[in-house]
């Protein structure tokens, strides 16, 4: 079954199109990384992929059903940009915002003990166990990153999708981030990571799809250095390219 | 039919008030305290201890989503609402409770609010202000076409007052409690997963926009239930201040919801006292408790904080001074 299937999207907030007929499948247990520059429509596909806007045209679908009749939304965890900076000094802890994962599961009901332990099991597997009854606010970049994979990981989410994660936290935290993205893929667990650091996601994803607009390329992560797709889409020459290998 | 109905939710309201009046008395009783004789201040104590649950409980979701001003923006359109009320029983010699159109007026302006963002892409503050400047104009309006009938009664629902506390209005009040901790109770793991990450909570499914007009809805309760000690102007106070102090002192938001009613209590009940003691206005008075209040809660919290720090060893990365 696949994850993820966009089929001739096109969409744009005016007349002039943000995205132009793209297509993709990302299969259950794929590590995808899509790049491209500033404006090429990352962020705006993975809202359509995410069922927050609908394409003017096209088809998505999540696991097989069309976005807007995807009910199943446990299924995907979403981690974006560290969104503490807009919550200030919001007094929540570490367990209260990865129980969150649990939320579509337990609907109008209580959070059960069954719930707790599930949250507390993805604090152990994200490695933050020790920090559940802290603030979040006051945790560094990385150890919130991690929070907000815990807490897709309550939810018991199939496929995980990442806007930018890696914005404002520093070099030693995003190879941990990293690494810990690494060992959920090779536990099975797909992955589409939106970034800007072309160099992280050719070296950990399996496959890049890269942007601008249009779907300049679609496949192996080692093929896309060597590919025409960073010149088009990025303006980078051959001369370039000897820093954007693995 | 609709007097039936109204009366299988009144007539407990009325035991409660009974019940809570006689407790008063018989504390009065024992201990000689001279405003605890009076069934008004029995009354103001009450809707006092209710709205310091109520509005603290609102407050925080709103002030954590950075709303902390529509609750301004809908005691205006409240006042709005009273002065319909008064316009209509002045004009048409009804009886209509001026807090019943208050709370209708407040509502739908809420919505109005919620409707002006969603239509127009405004930001929120935009769409209050307008909101807020509606409110308030159609009141001004309404009470200077017929002045002398309404002007001697608004001083009251702008400043608030301990003798307004009617046994009617106590039992609206206590309908509203009764609603919004309903709402709240039911809502809670939505409201909170919407206050701390909007996007996250559409992803998961849940009917953003939706959630955002039951908050909206509920802060129109809050307002004019609170609206009658507070007064119109200071009435947005209980909903910012108390949550405010609590964050300067709790850790999660179960702790900040408890902290906040707590502070907000203090602020209540000391605010009544004083302000029957020195007849003061009530509302001036409990907002000035309150803010002594949360002047105490950050210096407090700092202390702590700054100790913790002194206290917890070295990291690159974590503070733990919580």
């Amino acid at each position: 079954m696949s994850h993820i299937s966009v089929e001739n999207v096109s969409f744009g907030y005016t007349a002039t199109p943000v995205v132009r007929d793209v297509s993709f499948t990302i299969d259950g247990g794929e590590y995808v990384g899509l790049v491209g520059p500033n404006g090429s429509g990352k962020s705006t596909l993975l809202q359509l992929l995410l069922g927050l806007y609908e394409p003017d045209r096209g088809d998505i679908r999540l696991f097989d059903r069309p976005t807007r009749a995807f009910v199943d939304r446990e299924r995907v965890g979403y981690v974006a940009q560290d969104v503490t900076t807009n919550t200030k000094e919001m007094p929540i802890t570490v367990e209260e915002v990865v129980l969150m994962g649990r939320f579509p599961h337990a609907g109008f009901g209580r959070i059960t003990a069954d719930d707790r332990e599930r949250a507390r099991k993805a604090l152990r597997k994200a490695g933050i166990a020790h920090l559940a009854g802290k603030r979040i606010t006051r945790l560094s970049g990385g150890q919130r990153q991690r929070t907000y994979i815990a807490r897709a990981l309550a939810g018991e989410a199939d496929l995980l999708v990442f806007d930018e994660p890696t914005v404002g936290v520093d070099a030693e935290s995003v190879g941990e981030f990293f690494s810990l993205l690494d060992e959920l893929n090779r536990d099975g667990m797909s992955v589409l990571l939106v970034e800007h650091d072309i160099e992280a996601v050719i070296e950990h994803t399996d496959r890049v799809l890269c942007l601008n607009g249009e779907l300049y390329f679609d496949g192996p992560s080692e093929a896309f250095p060597e590919s025409d797709a960073l010149e088009r889409a990025y303006g980078i020459t051959t001369g370039e390219r000897a820093g954007v290998t693995r | 039919m609709i007097a039936d109905v109204a009366r299988v939710f009144t007539r407990p309201a009325g035991w409660l008030i009974d019940a809570w009046s006689y407790l008063l008395s018989l504390v009065a009783g024992f201990t000689g305290i001279e405003m605890l004789q009076y069934a008004f201040m029995h009354r103001a104590f009450l809707v006092g201890i209710l709205i310091a649950v109520i509005a603290p409980l609102i407050g925080t979701f709103l002030v954590h989503r950075q709303l902390a001003l529509i609750g301004d923006a809908l005691a205006h359109t409240a006042f709005a609402g009273v002065a319909v009320g008064l316009f209509v029983n002045a004009t048409l010699g009804t009886g209509v409770s001026p807090y019943l159109t208050a709370v209708v007026v407040a509502i739908v302006a809420a919505l109005a609010i919620e409707l002006i963002s969603e239509v127009t892409d405004a930001y929120n503050d935009v769409s209050m202000a307008i909101v807020l400047s509606t409110g308030f104009a159609l009141g001004a309006v309404l009470i200077s076409l017929n002045a002398g009938g309404l002007a001697v009664g608004v001083n009251q629902y702008l400043f608030g007052s301990l003798a307004t506390v009617s046994r009617s209005n106590t039992i609206i009040l206590i309908g509203l409690f009764a609603i919004i901790s309903l709402v709240v109770g039911t809502t809670y793991k939505q409201l909170l997963y919407v206050t701390f990450d909007e996007t996250a909570a559409r992803v998961a499914g849940l009917n953003v926009p939706w959630y955002n007009r039951i908050m909206t809805m509920l802060t129109a309760m809050v307002v004019v239930g609170a609206m009658q000690i507070m007064g119109v102007i200071l009435v947005a106070a209980m909903l910012v201040v108390p949550v405010a102090g609590a964050a300067q002192l709790a850790r999660s938001f179960r702790e900040a919801l408890l902290a906040s009613v707590i502070l907000a209590e203090i602020a209540v009940l000391v605010g009544i006292t004083l302000s029957f003691h020195y007849e003061a206005t009530a509302g001036g008075t409990i907002v000035l408790v309150a803010v002594a209040v949360y002047i105490a809660a950050v210096l407090f919290g700092k202390v702590r904080t700054n100790r913790s720090a002194a206290d917890a060893p070295a990291t690159a990365d974590e503070s733990t001074a919580d």
